[in-house]
């Protein structure tokens, strides 16, 4: 992807802010500008979040899409927050048979992919069990 | 620390070697080995981040942030920026990246001193990491590791965790150890690394130190030198006249190997993890090229509550899995995949 | 449907899907276009407007304004040619758009085609462009696959309901099953449920096969006013009713990770616009693009309760003779799924099947049919019902 789309991102995906609605006391990751519940009525401003949170569901990726071929098998899951919201990312640093839905996790800062070898690289979270 | 560990025992099979003699030749039983998605910033990151929960400053104080590493992981693009943006330390603050062999960290930590002692900041953050590659079947590859440490300096003296009182260096031209633009692996000298380079520079900046403090060995608690392997730190500690207790708890080289730019510093962590309030530290780095930089180190009060804070280096070493050789080389991409 | 006219299909056309390489983008929508206009009877003049469904030739073919291509290429110029696009459903949005420009009023004949080129490029490439219906920023980004996602949602329901990997399994057995009576599909062999079983992991616990195909292929259907319908020589199948919901872009961000909260509106929106409930459904084309796909439509749909769909599925009731036929063509799995076309070719088998012409695979007493076409994880759902 070009840099400016990935630079965009950067604080959110590697503090994991996101933003919480006041008025309904939701909070988003990523981060969203309109409630969706409260839409004009809702007041939203940013928010960090703490990382951890617990595994909903997850697969062992085998057959990679291009750029993360040196790293299968790995794990990817969606993670609730224990602030509310649902995230979807890798799980590291254990083994695939250590993660079941329920298991505890938290988020690292880890290298995701790069553009290309001699292109930008792109740093975000991932999970490692907690 | 990353959590993979590969045995030397293992890289010597591969190449044909005696397992126990080369393990008892180096004194290095294991060491540290990046994950594929692990490199020298998010090491630094990590490490960062765990200074930060002991520290308990906001990141936006942060006037400084250094990362000394031998392999970047940008040639042109310092790492601390990227630090920086994952810590949150935006707004006012200066960056640059470090090179100098196994001392970067140490460098860093000389310059935050620099920039706090003469209130141009509040806090400085120095890092010392690597993820150092070792040239399949040389001798370095048993050595070469991944792993990195930071600290936060400040010049207020309330409830740290230690107090620098003195640093000195000395700096040479030693062609002992050494690394071309574009290269994948260094190059060293052999035996020249040895006499003119690692014991000349960590003897002598050692002595200067301790002149220059009135101290002698027997006023040191602990004593941390840089760990190209276990037998060099040990000869230079004798040298100088210290005891084998005195460097036993700094010595993390035999379980994570030689982490460059982080071993030191993490040596450092490591007699943090036991240390109590008013011991002494002298701690000596050494990077190839050459030159030492030496610290006199006094414990303070604020040691045994901000040691709970964050993990203990001593529990990051033994959070380990085993690696074959294989294993190894795909993680160290020492495969070359297709374009 | 409230202040709108009525709507008949009257023309249905589809090219053969699979690896076809002597074949392009124009060459598919031409033959399928062509074909379809022939089966209403009609001469091409009398075509008033085109809507085609074409997901990614931007990234397939690196061709972008398809709707000019089409028209150009059909020799519908300069009658009105807009593309379509909702990932996997854009052949049931292309659907649903002509029906709403003919039910206006506005026109009296209009085209609605869809398409895919997918193998031009490599496999890696393609499952890059089949990423971009997903949310590329926060799920792509991260390392997961299509397969993945659905994997996620198959473990889930796993989870949550029992559900097993045989009842998976069972779901490709018997849509190869269908697939093999269907000239046009891609597979037209049976399999086994133990070579299903034993096909290589994907992301666990979807195998190989339970993975709809990489496929190229188009299907187009003519759409005709109420007056116009019943003046055409072939028997109008009518739109009944015609549904559309939109959802989040992300799995992570559904309300119930194993429910398509847009299947259950879209389904809903058209059994209540024409005036049916599930029970008068007599078989149904559903977006299996996995086979756990299959298995949360038809609870989705409301065939059978939430957390049931594999065991009707073990249990024989959604088999061509069951109690009620889903996936007689074959479905994505065994026909194939270029994606822009799938869609549309849902609403030609239904066609076919209440029409008495669906060879071998003829549901017996077919006289109301509904498709049902997916995008992404479920971001977007477009269904129809059409009857006799």
């Amino acid at each position: 992807m070009g840099v400016p789309r990935f630079w965009r991102e950067i604080p959110y995906r590697y503090q994991l802010i996101g933003t919480r609605c006041s008025t309904c006391d939701s909070s988003f990751f990523p981060p969203r500008a309109i409630c969706p519940k409260c839409r004009g009525a809702g007041n939203v401003e940013e928010t960090k979040l703490s990382g951890k949170g617990e595994v909903v569901t997850y697969t062992v990726v085998r057959v990679a899409p291009e750029g993360f071929e040196r790293e299968t098998p790995y794990i990817v899951a969606i993670v609730r927050l224990e602030e509310g919201p649902r995230i979807t990312s890798q799980i590291v640093d254990c083994d695939i048979d250590e993660i079941e839905i329920g298991t505890k996790v938290r988020a690292v800062f880890r290298k995701v992919g790069e553009e290309s070898p001699s292109g930008a690289i792109y740093y975000s979270y991932k999970f490692v069990p907690a | 620390m990353p959590r993979y560990r590969i045995r030397s025992r293992d890289i010597a099979t591969m190449w044909g070697q005696d397992p126990v003699a080369v393990e008892k030749g180096l004194g290095i039983i294991e060491k540290a080995v990046p994950g594929i998605d692990e490199d020298t910033i998010t090491i630094s990151v990590e490490a960062a981040r765990d200074a930060l929960k002991r520290a308990r400053i906001s990141p936006e104080e942060i006037g400084a942030i250094y990362v000394g590493s031998e392999s970047h992981p940008y040639a042109v693009k310092p790492s601390g920026s990227v630090v920086a943006a994952a810590i949150g330390a935006v707004g006012r603050m200066t960056s640059a990246d470090y090179e100098f062999a196994c001392k970067a960290g140490t460098a860093g930590i000389q310059t935050s001193m620099g920039l706090v002692g003469s209130g141009l900041i509040k806090y400085g953050l120095a890092i010392g990491a690597d993820t150092a590659q070792g040239a399949p079947g040389d001798p370095l590859e048993y050595a070469a590791a991944a792993g990195g440490a930071a600290f936060l300096v400040a010049a207020d003296d309330k409830g740290n965790v230690a107090r620098i009182d003195h640093t000195v260096s000395m700096t040479t031209d030693t062609p002992d150890f050494w690394r071309r633009e574009g290269q994948s692996y260094p190059r060293h000298g052999g035996r020249f690394t040895g006499e003119p380079a690692y014991f000349k520079h960590v003897v002598e900046t050692s002595k200067m130190l301790m002149e220059e403090t009135g101290t002698s060995p027997s006023d040191f608690d602990h004593a941390v030198f840089h760990m190209p392997n276990r037998k060099f730190p040990e000869r230079a500690s004798k040298t100088l006249g210290f005891t084998r207790d005195q460097v036993k708890q700094g010595l993390v080289v035999q379980y994570i190997g030689n982490t460059y730019s982080g071993c030191s510093p993490l040596g450092l962590c490591s007699v943090f993890d036991v240390a109590t309030p008013g011991e002494r530290i002298l701690l000596t780095s050494y990077g190839s090229g050459a030159g030492s930089d030496s610290f006199h180190i006094t414990v303070q009060d604020g040691i045994e509550e901000r040691r709970e804070l964050a993990p203990l280096t001593g529990d990051m070493i033994s959070r380990k899995k085993y690696i074959n050789y294989a294993t190894y080389v795909k993680y160290r991409e020492k495969l070359n995949f297709a374009e | 449907m409230i202040g709108m006219q009525k709507v008949a299909i009257i023309g249905v056309g589809m090219t053969d899907f699979g690896e076809l390489w002597d074949k392009s983008l124009r060459d598919l929508t031409v033959q399928a276009g062509l074909e379809a206009i022939r089966d209403s009877g009609l001469p091409g003049e009398e075509i008033d407007a085109l809507y085609a469904g074409c997901m990614s030739s931007g990234i397939f073919v690196q061709q972008e304004h398809i709707s000019s291509i089409l028209a150009d290429y059909c020799g519908l110029t300069p009658k009105a040619s807009t593309r379509v696009e909702g990932a996997c459903a854009s052949g049931g949005l292309a659907l649903r758009q002509a029906i709403m420009a003919v039910a206006s009023g506005m026109y009296d004949f209009v085209v609605a085609g869809g398409v895919e080129k997918m193998t031009d490029i490599l496999t890696e490439q393609t499952t890059m462009a089949l990423a971009c219906a997903a949310d590329r920023e926060w799920e792509a980004f991260q390392g997961v696959t299509f397969p993945g996602l659905y994997a996620m949602m198959a473990r889930r329901h796993m989870h949550d309901f029992g559900t097993t990997e045989e009842q998976l399994s069972q779901v490709a057995v018997k849509n190869h099953k269908n697939g093999a009576k269907n000239p046009h599909a891609q597979y037209r062999r049976p399999v086994t449920i133990e070579q299903v079983k034993g096909s290589s992991l994907i992301a666990d616990p979807i195998r190989l096969l339970h993975c709809s195909p990489i496929s190229d292929g188009a299907a187009a259907v003519v759409v005709a006013s109420e007056e116009k319908a019943r003046e055409a020589e072939s028997d109008p199948i009518w739109v009944l009713g015609t549904g559309q919901a939109s959802d989040t872009i992300a799995l992570h961000d559904r309300r119930e990770i194993t429910t398509m909260d847009a299947t259950v509106a879209a389904g809903r929106e058209a059994l209540d616009m024409a005036g049916l409930t599930i029970g008068d459904i007599d078989l149904v084309e559903v977006h299996d693009c996995f086979t756990i796909a299959e298995i949360a439509a038809i609870e989705d749909l409301g065939f059978f309760p939430k957390g049931e769909g594999g065991k009707a599925t073990e249990d024989g009731l959604t088999e061509l003779e069951g109690q009620i036929p889903v996936n007689p063509s074959g479905g994505l799995k065994s026909k194939g799924h270029p994606v822009g076309a799938t869609g549309i070719a849902q609403a030609v088998e239904v066609v076919l099947q209440l029409r008495g012409k669906a060879g071998k695979r003829q549901v017996r007493d077919a006289s109301i049919g509904m498709t049902h076409n997916v995008g992404g994880s479920g971001g977007t759902c477009v269904t129809h019902i059409l009857g006799r």
